[in-house]
């Protein structure tokens, strides 16, 4: 219960001004401008537009710079900002196979066409402090090498067409929207991976790790990890056709799985999907390992009671700014429920000295 | 699809991913319009396919703004990605334009020279990439034998 109190206004006003002085921090040191965010925390903004769900790399930059680096608290900032937009139209299926790759690995063939592609990634760098970086001096220019025209198609395609995993077949059907209609359980594949793509990336990591070591375990092999940039194609009313409008950033992540096959199927592999805004890869497989695992009843596994499993524990759970919005909202006043169980432990605890010792109860 | 459309589509995409900035600088001055729609901010859907080929699902949203303009008897129409409203207008006025007589000259003042940025930049990109593709040099490639 809430109760309505007044008397904090001064104590409000005062505590935003200290905190926009904190957020600026020493003013002898420079300030930070958005650009320089978007540009150089790029990995951090890729994230608030993942999990804010709305892909505009200088809010995010923005929302993070008023956050103080607060990335939960940057989320909650561009999904308030979202709601207030005008839904104008749904891009076309974005075709992730005509991606203009900067990575493209894959785990389970090593040579395939377009080859592997390591792009700008941390993997084999050995996670030591660059104290040249405390003075900046600018980077010398990448490597480059005559770029292939060699097309890169998906690696699960090549799998596909020996009928050695399970085929995906196109659907035009238009699929549900989380933000447009609460969700209800049980949930298409469709709105789980929209949930999901949206999903707090420590949530949906931690759940995936959970198959891996043995709650649900999907033995899953990165078939593809890929990122890079996909065109945006709307359709304009005012036209009646299609036109690319911009592109953004994806990692896409297809996990092959083991799959004995049931009485229906025969024994092939099985997929698990990761698309996320930005570049995250991690975040990307974690999608996909969760993705499979919430599969299970289409498949005719056994639940197990993995956590990983249960997709009402996993979509009821993914989203940072719901799990942070109701866990916070203990620390506000609750003053009239305290009272209540206040003395509700002082009638318990005098019923309950009453009747070990009635005797001096009763004096 | 009608070569008038494909050729429109063309123009409007080159416009609409051009960098603002780079726009502005190619096209400063505007020629008198009549506006039909503010330039307005929201948001599209952007859609996915399930295992990339499946079925579709909704990843989350992307901001764009849009604007519409009537130049003598053409209708100019932008929806551009990010919340630039002058880039959403300067967009449509240059799409109406194009439909005009002035379309030769935009073409080669204009889009020539955002094309041709575009394909340098993604160029670029593709040569850094390619210098990062793995040579397994100990092992035989289908190429090499």
């Amino acid at each position: 219960m809430y109760v309505a109190v007044k008397g904090g206004e001064r104590a409000i006003d005062a505590a935003h001004a200290w905190l926009a002085e904190e957020r600026r921090g020493d003013p002898a040191v420079p300030h930070l401008s958005v650009p320089q965010i978007r540009e150089q925390m790029a990995l951090a903004v890729d994230r608030v537009m993942a999990e804010g769900s709305l892909y505009d790399p200088d809010l995010a930059a923005l929302a993070i710079k008023q956050a103080r680096g607060d990335l939960i608290e940057a989320v909650f900032l561009i999904r308030a900002y979202r709601t207030t937009l005008p839904r104008f139209a749904s891009s076309r299926p974005m075709d992730t196979s005509a991606m203009a790759v900067d990575r493209r690995v894959s785990a389970t063939f090593k040579d395939l066409p377009g080859g592997q592609v390591l792009g700008p990634t941390f993997d084999y760098t050995h996670r030591l402090l660059d104290f040249a970086l405390l003075a900046e001096t600018g980077v010398p220019p990448a490597p480059t090498a005559p770029a292939p025209a060699e097309a890169m198609p998906h690696v699960t395609g090549l799998l596909d067409r020996d009928n050695l995993i399970e085929p995906e077949p196109r659907c035009d059907d238009a699929p549900g929207d989380l933000t447009r209609s609460p969700l209800e359980l049980p949930a298409d594949r469709a709105l789980r991976l929209q949930s999901l793509a949206r999903g707090d990336e420590g949530f949906v990591l931690s759940l995936a790790y959970s198959t891996q070591r043995g709650y649900g375990r999907t033995h899953a092999f990165v078939g593809e990890l890929r990122i890079g940039r996909v065109a945006v194609e709307v359709e304009l009313p005012e036209l009646g056709f299609a036109v690319e409008i911009g592109e953004v950033e994806l990692t896409e992540c297809e996990t092959v799985n083991q799959f004995k096959g049931s009485r229906t199927e025969p024994p092939q592999f099985t997929r698990g999907y990761g698309l996320v805004m930005g570049q995250s890869e991690r975040k990307a497989i974690s999608m996909s390992l969760v993705d499979r695992a919430l599969r299970w009843q289409e498949l005719g596994e056994d639940f197990t009671g993995a956590p990983a499993q249960d997709q009402e524990f996993v979509l009821s759970h993914c989203d940072n700014v719901q799990a942070t919005g109701f866990l916070e909202h203990i620390k506000l006043p609750h003053y009239v429920d305290f009272q209540s169980e206040l003395e509700l432990v002082r009638r318990l605890r005098a019923e309950a000295t009453a009747a070990s010792c009635p005797k001096e109860a009763a004096e | 699809m009608p070569p008038l459309i494909e050729t429109r589509r063309d123009w409007m995409a080159l416009l609409a991913k051009a960098p603002p900035a780079r726009l502005a600088a190619l096209a400063p001055d505007l020629p008198a319009h009549d506006t039909l729609r503010a330039p307005e901010i929201g948001a599209i859907m952007l859609e996915g396919r399930i295992g990339g080929t499946g079925a579709r699902f909704n990843l989350g949203e992307m901001t764009v703004t849009r604007c519409s303009v009537r130049l003598d008897a053409a209708e100019g129409h932008a929806c551009v990605q990010g919340r630039d409203k002058e880039h959403a207008r300067r967009a449509a006025v240059l799409d109406a334009l194009m439909q005009g007589g002035e379309a030769a000259r935009i073409r080669a003042e204009i889009l020539a020279p955002l094309r041709a940025e575009a394909a340098a930049a993604r160029a670029a990109r593709a040569e850094k990439a390619a210098a990062t593709r793995v040579e397994f040099f100990t092992l035989m490639r289908g190429e090499d034998g």
